[in-house]
């Protein structure tokens, strides 16, 4: 039996198509995927992201078991900075990709993937040393997500300018923003600027509706443009900025290296779970690279990617790119065929659809 | 929208116009526009190609998905609608006016419904 997030009453006001989603009902859309991705690309969008797991980690040992759980280096960050990584098995593979906020020496929140949560919190009970507490807190973490290039402009509307983080990958707790406290990170899952709000349950509705009024009343400049988007969007809008999804560009049997994580792992670390299985498994057979369809065509997900007969991968996401106007995918392939520039065919429902691999991200913001 | 009573339908959602004894055109109809949203792909048979009723005769793409069309009979494709290739969103403009594919020499139809019956139709799988 799904969950409803606290937002589910604003959805179905905003015309949201409601589908079950990793435990939870949440709306694949609302105007419809290719105008909310246009949305935050152009201007801004609102996201519901309150299925998404979080964890507190603390202690004394807190920064010693984040450093063994996850492959990054976690020794130099300071207060207030976000840092992002994948989770490895004793294999190597990845069990789950997430982002780790240092609220204080002694204590960092972790956000995981909404369908990891259940497997995430057990592996790293199961795997705590020291004298280190891990607490489950997503049932009482609502999150909000505002992206586009009118999102601080929105936010600004609702809060003071210091509670606003001003760098990538930053963050401030306590803020007020329209009376709700929350903390507020300049981060986000589409490739453009924005921000991701974490409140209380109950400080959801009014945050929301606080946010959809701001980013729609009309001002002197005109319309910010806000408007909701669903799941279909978020889904767009990370493929097309070349961002990996677990499930899809990473699994319990790829490690960080062969779907190009290689910033996110830092094998100069004294350990990690999975360092030993990765560094045995020397140089990386594979690459995650990033395809442009050349032909007719739109590439999904598992189609086989060939040069002539030779299969040499597989695509592990793939969509039309509502912003580019053409049809992208992300594989992974044999390292030596990976290089920019080389020809392939994805095979597409029997149909050969010729392709090119190209650099990733497709899209960067200007 | 409501579906034009000239038209006959099928439970799969694709409209047929019968423009002769033997010869129809086909199309998506207004449901299948409201639970496809925007189309950015489509995917026809060819001029010449023998249709077998009930069998995909091409697919339609929206952002997240894939949706088989089904030839509501059998036949051979006289035309295929080369404007709604180039521009799919055509379709979620005007579903009535956006035809995929012309067959002649038709033979074996699926059960095809009035305009009433397709809307009593289209309630009940809400």
């Amino acid at each position: 039996m799904e969950q409803k997030t606290p937002l589910y009453d604003c959805h179905v006001v905003c015309g949201g198509k409601i589908v079950p989603f990793a435990g939870y009902l949440l709306p694949v859309q609302y105007s419809g995927v290719i105008e909310e991705h246009m949305a935050v690309r152009q201007k801004a969008g609102l996201f519901d992201v309150s299925h998404m797991g979080e964890v507190i980690i603390s202690g004394p040992d807190a920064l010693l078991n984040i450093n063994r759980l996850f492959t990054n280096d976690f020794t130099n960050m300071t207060d207030g900075r976000v840092r992002y990584s994948p989770m490895c098995n004793e294999e190597g593979g990845i069990v789950d990709d997430l982002i780790v906020y240092r609220m204080s020496a002694l204590k960092y929140f972790v956000v995981v993937n909404a369908s990891n949560r259940e497997k995430d919190v057990n592996w790293m009970k199961s795997h705590l040393v020291g004298d280190v507490r891990l607490e489950d807190i997503s049932d009482s973490v609502a999150q909000i997500a505002l992206q586009g290039p009118k999102s601080k402009d929105i936010l600004l509307k609702l809060a003071a300018a210091e509670s606003i983080p001003p760098k990538y990958y930053t963050f401030f707790d306590n803020c007020d923003v329209a009376g709700v406290k929350c903390l507020v990170s300049q981060t986000g899952y589409t490739g453009e600027h924005g921000y991701e709000l974490y409140c209380s349950p109950d400080d959801a509705v009014p945050l929301w509706n606080a946010l959809l009024d701001a980013g729609t009343a009309t001002n002197a400049a005109g319309k910010e443009g806000l408007i909701p988007c669903g799941l279909g969007a978020r889904d767009t809008l990370r493929l097309e900025a070349g961002m990996p999804l677990y499930g899809h560009e990473m699994a319990d049997d790829i490690t960080p290296l062969e779907t190009g994580l290689n910033f996110a792992i830092k094998m100069n670390k004294e350990d990690f779970i999975g360092k030993k299985a990765i560094e045995d498994r020397g140089e990386p057979k594979f690459a995650r690279v990033g395809l442009m369809a050349t032909g007719r065509g739109i590439m999904r997900e598992h189609n086989d990617v060939y040069i002539g007969d030779e299969k040499i991968g597989e695509t592990t996401s793939g969509t039309h790119c509502p912003y580019l106007k053409g049809a992208y995918a992300m594989a992974i392939v044999h390292k030596e065929n990976s290089a920019v520039g080389t020809q392939v065919e994805v095979d597409v429902r029997g149909r050969k659809v010729p392709a090119e691999i190209v650099t990733l991200p497709f899209y960067k913001r200007g | 929208m409501s579906n034009p009573s000239n038209l006959k339908y099928t439970k799969s959602h694709e409209w047929v116009e019968f423009t002769g004894e033997t010869t129809v055109k086909v199309g998506l109809t207004d449901f299948a526009r409201q639970s496809l949203g925007d189309l950015v792909f489509v995917n026809l048979p060819a001029k010449g190609d023998e249709l077998t009723v009930g069998e995909s005769l091409g697919d339609v793409e929206s952002v997240k998905a894939v949706s088989d069309v089904y030839a509501p009979c059998s036949g051979t494709v006289t035309a295929v609608n080369e404007e709604l290739l180039d521009a799919p969103e055509m379709f979620n403009e005007s579903p009535y006016g956006a035809w995929f594919v012309e067959m002649s020499n038709i033979t074996d139809q699926e059960e095809l419904l009035s305009s009433n019956e397709y809307e009593a139709f289209c309630k009940e799988e809400e």
